[in-house]
């Protein structure tokens, strides 16, 4: 059988980092702040999760600790990006890269080692029905976060800022405050994703180990058109292509091939959903999707 | 060009470039300190490591990659498109360049220009895959060439460990090119005719750039895309066309990398250093002017190179310069610069990117 219970709880393991990641990148494209930073404050996670973890014993204290560095960690971007007016995209790119620097340069000056650190007397998460307590926490996270943008009065001001920042300025709302909060929202939830992927799918960090999985994180926020419902169906739909490569490695395909099919299934959604998309609004508004958001990001 | 006026220097020395450059290696002393290391002494193995006569030849071939790839990102960057499918481009270039040199019946001298180009059909072929993503399926090409590079990654390392793998070899790599099958190296170095083949391609954007009407077009739209748009440059071509251009350079730096030592496509090593980052860096720090890109990528060859020779002597990992040359850029985006310069920035900034001052436009030197 190849579909049953196990590939369905291993796409859920697999779902989880980039479901909460996601839900981040979601909260800053809908404040108007473009997030493709998910991929480094996720790293810094790993790294600051296995590390508070080998030091103190607790994996709680772990998980605490990636979500409060990396939320240190994005306000990179909410400084550069909000109050200074930088260009989000290149910051985002220089936050990733410094996120690898930064956490391989980390693993040789406090532990040591080269590439993978990885020790029997490191806590991981414990596991209640065969996942970790951040995964069922990624799930209430969505239905926070779709019914605060869909009905709390946060949520709508949040949205305005991202739609109209000049209209909420006028209301008296202030669109920094608002996209100040969202990007720390997403630097916390990154922090969770990576402490769920250090501690919680593995017990061990190696170097570069979120292995683009916050770029699928930056697809999923596309794909699902920044709904915390349409990002938790991106989620679910990487998380199956993820099990499903794993199944087929299993049956003898080559582990390249399952490598790369995340990516692929990703894009081949990525495709069917923007073409049916320009078909429904003709061919106006996609291509310069990237662009205006930078746009508002700057304005 | 031969005189160059005092306001520009002084301009230069306080443009983001400056204080971003500066910035960095202040936090990385900071960051020696924290370690344990005198800074200056890391530095200055940095400097002697990579640019004394031991160092010189390995930071030549080094610069070679990176400004490679510096000049294929920097040339879709002058636009404001943002190739970060480097890798798989470069990869590609790699396999098919070795393909071509272990298969071709042609005699070794018409075998190797055989193999440079079809590394740099390669990866032009895949690049321009990306820009029909976001012209025809408007997927942007930020994403599109980023989540290409993955399956070629892939499918270049499946080939090297499967059908092209060296018979009983414990390495994943391909068998030895044939003999004679190599670009001449310069003495008994490791540079090769490729670096020169990399800076006469600096020296054709540089004209492009400067002279003619296209660089003119792929400026303007840059600047101003609308403005661009409605002065007829047709984006959707130039996007293909740009796009072409930076894949076939990256695939040019992967054949160059398997018609040097060691001869033959090896899993990895095209991808481990990590060309695509620094190069993309290096033409970010230039905001893609063509003599800036040059300086950017020797400047950030000589951190890689030296990084080595600082850890052998200081023990200080050679990872901190991966993370010197984050900071740089993460300066440059935010647009930190010297508080003189603030007050007469009281317009708005522009949108796009690469914009960010008259000085970093043009060459800055």
């Amino acid at each position: 059988m190849f579909f049953d219970s196990d590939l369905l709880m291993s796409a859920l393991r697999a779902l989880t980092p980039i479901l909460l990641a996601a839900l981040g990148g979601a909260l800053c494209e809908r404040a108007g702040v473009f997030n493709i930073g998910l991929e480094g404050m996720m790293l810094l996670g790993c790294f600051t999760a296995v590390t508070t973890s080998w030091f103190t014993g607790s994996p709680w204290l772990g998980v605490l600790a990636a979500a409060l560095a990396a939320a240190a960690y994005s306000l990179i971007l909410a400084v550069g990006a909000v109050t200074l007016r930088g260009d989000a995209v290149v910051l985002g790119i220089a936050m990733n890269l410094l996120a690898v620097g930064l956490t391989s340069f980390l693993l040789r000056t406090v532990f040591g080692v080269q590439g993978t650190f990885d020790d029997p007397s490191l806590a991981g998460l414990p596991l209640i029905g065969g996942l970790s307590p951040l995964a069922y926490l990624a799930w209430v996270a969505v239905g926070v976060a779709a019914l605060a943008l869909s009905r709390h009065v946060w949520g709508l001001r949040l949205r305005g800022v991202g739609e109209a920042p000049d209209a909420a300025a006028t209301l008296g709302v202030s669109p920094a405050k608002y996209r100040y909060a969202a990007v720390l929202a997403s630097g916390v939830l990154c922090g969770l994703a990576g402490a769920q992927l250090a501690l919680g799918n593995v017990t061990l960090f190696s170097e570069n180990m979120t292995a683009g999985r916050g770029w699928i994180a930056v697809v999923a926020v596309m794909l699902g058109r920044a709904l915390p419902l349409g990002v938790l169906l991106a989620a679910l739909l990487f998380g199956l292509a993820e099990a499903a490569g794993f199944r087929l490695q299993g049956l003898g395909l080559p582990q390249q091939a399952t490598d790369a099919a995340p990516y692929v299934v990703t894009l081949g959604a990525l495709f069917l959903t923007t073409a049916r998309r320009r078909r429904r609004t003709g061919r106006r508004t996609s291509t310069s999707r990237t662009s205006t958001d930078r746009s508002g990001a700057a304005a | 060009m031969n005189r160059i006026p005092r306001d520009r220097v002084t301009a230069a020395l306080r443009s983001p470039v400056a204080f971003s450059v500066l910035a960095g290696v202040l936090i990385g002393a900071l960051f020696l300190v924290g370690t344990g290391a005198d800074p200056l002494a890391a530095y200055g193995a940095v400097l002697t490591g990579s640019l004394g006569a031991d160092g010189i030849g390995a930071t030549l071939s080094t610069g070679t990659s990176v400004l490679g790839l510096a000049l294929a990102l920097a040339i879709p960057l002058r636009a404001g498109l943002i190739n970060l499918g480097g890798d798989g481009q470069l990869v590609l270039g790699g396999i098919t360049a070795a393909v071509t040199g272990l298969y071709s019946p042609f005699p070794a001298p018409l075998t190797v220009g055989l193999a440079l180009l079809a590394g740099m059909a390669a990866g032009a072929a895949y690049a321009a895959l990306a820009a029909l993503c976001e012209n025809r399926l408007g997927v942007p090409l930020l994403v599109s060439s980023l989540l290409l590079s993955y399956p070629a990654v892939s499918l270049a390392s499946y080939l090297a460990r499967y059908p092209l793998k060296e018979p009983g070899s414990s390495l994943p790599q391909t068998r030895r090119l044939p003999e004679g099958v190599a670009l001449p190296a310069f003495g008994e170095s490791t540079v090769t005719v490729g670096l020169l083949l990399v800076v006469l391609a600096a020296v054709a954007y540089w004209f492009t750039d400067r002279r003619t009407a296209l660089g003119y077009e792929i400026r303007m739209t840059g600047l101003n895309p609308r403005f661009a748009a409605y002065a007829g440059v047709e984006r959707t071509g130039l996007t293909l066309r740009l796009m072409a251009v930076s894949g076939a350079l990256a695939g040019l730096v992967g054949a160059i990398g398997v018609l040097s030592f060691p001869y033959r496509f090896l899993d990895g090593s095209l991808t481990a250093p990590g060309y695509t980052w620094t190069g993309l860096t290096a033409a970010l720090l230039a905001a893609a002017a063509p003599i800036g890109t040059l300086l950017a990528s020797f400047f950030f060859a000589v951190l890689q190179v030296g990084g080595l020779s600082m850890e052998r002597t200081t023990e200080v990992p050679r990872e901190l310069t991966q993370v010197l040359q984050a900071i740089v850029i993460v300066f440059l985006a935010a647009r930190l610069r010297f508080p003189t310069r603030r007050r007469k920035r009281a317009q708005r900034p522009s949108p796009r990117k690469n914009n960010q001052e008259p000085s970093s436009q043009g060459e800055f030197v």
